[in-house]
């Protein structure tokens, strides 16, 4: 049995591998100069304390590769769930080779069990390689990345680590599944790849959170947290700030969930006038003197000043997030979810088989 | 009498639909049995559950002792050629023996080579590039090669051409005599069945309607016409299979035991198509127009 599914299975196994290995020896060639570069950098911007600064210009430079690699670990699972997962039964049923091989003397459990697990383990390690590697060569663009774009944002996490292989497991898995349920190879890659499209957008929106209770913090307003202050319209008494919802003061790399402004009492600010800021900020405006004191307007004492005051009137920013510590828990408790569902289907899939796909 | 294939009240439901229900069926061993009866009869689902195919929905079934499909060693014994003999495409012929060398503990490589030889297949040819008739040929000799004890095939010469299809039946011949292998048939062209078959079921709406050896069931079936009148004028002890009536003329099938004597009635033999026309004709007229699909 091993033998005929390996039969079927080469030609695409020998595609896809042929795919990862260019991939990977471009991953080898460029990932060490990356690395020697971004630690040269570190070395010059250390002395001068402009690291903030280089790490700006770094990912700025690196942006394209490391989003493209990031895509393409993302959509690898659903390519497997599509093209390996879909027709894996279905392609039987529709040339009726399925009565060919139920009749030789192996029953159909053996015979799903070894299609599934060579072409799973095959799909697994494809997925979970192409994962490590992106992982390994952007580890120098991942700690110097803007705030949306850390290890630990919905659309990065995904893609480093060893969550690229649950989802893989899963993906193949769930096509299988739709292939038995629906019997046609067509209709099953299309339920395949919606099913796939929304649990990916439900697991970092509704579940991800909540792997493990958030923590909640005020703090200081600073730099890191505000992305600019302005005086809030003409007649002046208050100040706008432009309060970050993508990163908190001493966490850097956090998954911030959400982020608001409170004053003294500890109650949240509403919105300000509408105002549009930098992008992932929202503006809050707070009742400050523009005629005298640091955020006059006529005194030119810069920013600094005026939000040194805003923190001595007690504002502070309140946010809850996912610190970057917890990557790894976070990998190994999201990938152990994506086996749970995969056995389940496997167990549907085995049912069904065993009673004769009728 | 032993019997290769035993149903009891046996039956496959897809979805809402039964396609066989309330299916009674004993098929003995040493025989080259022809199932036989109109599309949509559950000749195709009865074939399937037993070569372990598909699972029951109610009922038991019964293939050379054991519960069809069950277990490695029972799928050894059962050879299945489905309809349509499908083959993978993509695998050349060779590779189809390789195929069933590595999934049949009882596979005889000579028998398998030496077949292929005989049949002029090229070991290197994609099956997918195989006419009609070869494909049919590999697919038979896989399952004769997997030594099975029970051979099952279900329309296996539908799709084929008079030459091949004759072809087909005499190489399927051949095999059943020479492995002594049991044999169930599936057919709606009873010309094929009558050639092949020393055994026949009528299997009418999951029903059968007469079961027994081919040279049996000829001897005792007649059709007897006669002036018109009624059935009951008829031989006592027979046994009217069906009716048919014009104004001055009535024909009768009828299945008796002993000779019809009455010098009113002309008796004459009956085909093997003919009685089976005549046992799917018991039904009413939607019944007839199958029927007559069936013939044509």
């Amino acid at each position: 049995m091993i033998w005929l599914t390996w039969r079927q299975f080469r030609g695409s196994a020998a595609m896809t591998a042929a795919v990862l290995t260019v991939l990977a020896a471009v991953l080898a060639l460029t990932g060490p100069d990356l690395a020697s570069r971004y630690a040269a950098g570190i070395a010059g911007c250390t002395p001068n304390n402009t690291c903030d600064d280089f790490f700006d210009r770094f990912f700025d430079e690196h942006q394209i590769p490391f989003l493209a690699l990031t895509l393409v670990v993302l959509i690898l699972p659903a390519l497997v769930g599509l093209f390996w997962g879909a027709p894996l039964i279905t392609r039987e049923l529709e040339a009726g080779t399925h009565l060919l091989v139920w009749n030789q003397s192996i029953t159909r459990g053996r015979w799903l069990a070894v299609k599934l697990g060579l072409t799973g383990l095959a799909a697994t390690a494809a997925a979970g390689l192409c994962g490590l590697a992106v992982t390994w060569w952007s580890s120098p663009l991942d700690k110097s990345a803007v705030p949306e774009m850390a290890r630990m944002a919905p659309l990065v996490f995904g893609a480093r680590g060893i969550a690229p292989m649950g989802y893989a497991a899963f993906a193949f898995v769930l096509g299988v599944t739709a292939g038995v349920l629906v019997r046609r190879t067509l209709p099953a890659m299309a339920l395949t790849l919606a099913a796939f499209a929304a649990i990916q957008l439900a697991m970092p929106l509704l579940v991800r959170p909540h792997l493990m209770p958030p923590v909640t913090s005020t703090f200081e307003l600073g730099r890191t947290n505000v992305d600019g202050i302005v005086p809030q319209g003409q007649e002046g008494g208050a100040m706008q700030v432009f309060l970050s919802t993508s990163a908190v003061p001493g966490h850097a790399g956090a998954w911030v969930l959400s982020s608001d402004l409170v004053d003294p009492s500890g109650r949240t600010i509403a919105g300000g006038d509408g105002a549009s800021g930098p992008s992932s900020t929202i503006a809050r405006s707070i009742p400050v003197s523009t005629t005298s004191g640091p955020c006059a307007l006529s005194r030119a004492q810069g920013a600094d000043a005026c939000r040194a005051e805003i923190n001595r009137l007690g504002y502070r920013q309140q946010a809850t997030y996912q610190p970057l510590e917890r990557f790894w828990p976070f990998q190994w408790i999201e990938t152990g979810i994506y086996a749970l569902l995969t056995l389940g289907l496997t167990w549907l899939c085995f049912w069904r088989v065993r009673r004769g796909l009728s | 009498m032993t019997s290769v294939l035993q149903a009891q009240a046996l039956g496959k439901k897809y979805g809402r639909r039964w396609a066989l229900r309330e299916c009674t069926i004993d098929m003995p061993a040493g025989h080259v049995v022809g199932l036989v009866g109109p599309n949509g009869a559950g000749k195709s689902t009865l074939l399937k559950l037993a070569g372990g195919q598909l699972e029951p929905t109610a009922g038991g079934i019964t293939v050379l002792g054991g519960r069809p499909g069950s277990t490695p060693a029972q799928l050894a014994k059962v050879g299945f050629v489905a309809q349509d003999t499908p083959v993978y495409a993509g695998l050349t012929v060779a590779e189809h023996l390789r195929l069933g060398e590595r999934l049949n503990p009882r596979w005889d490589e000579g028998m398998a080579r030496e077949r292929i030889a005989r049949l002029g297949l090229d070991p290197a040819h994609r099956a997918g590039k195989l006419s009609g008739g070869q494909r049919a040929q590999l697919a038979l000799t896989l399952c004769l090669a997997k030594r099975p004890d029970l051979l099952i095939l279900d329309e296996p010469a539908a799709a084929l051409d008079p030459l091949a299809r004759h072809e087909f039946l005499q190489h399927l011949m051949e095999a059943a005599a020479e492995h002594k292998l049991s044999v169930v048939l599936s057919s709606h062209l009873v010309s094929d069945l009558e050639r092949v078959c020393d055994y026949l079921i009528v299997l009418v709406d999951s029903r059968v309607q007469i079961a027994g050896k081919t040279d049996h069931l000829l001897a005792t079936h007649h059709r007897v016409t006669g002036p018109r009148r009624d059935p009951d004028r008829l031989p006592a002890g027979g046994h009217v299979v069906s009716a048919r009536h014009t104004d001055g003329q009535s024909t009768y099938v009828v299945r008796t035991g002993a000779p019809i004597h009455d010098p009113a009635w002309t008796v004459s033999r009956l085909s093997l198509e003919d009685l089976v026309l005549a046992y799917m004709d018991k039904r009413d007229a939607e019944r007839r127009r199958v029927a007559l699909e069936v013939r044509g």
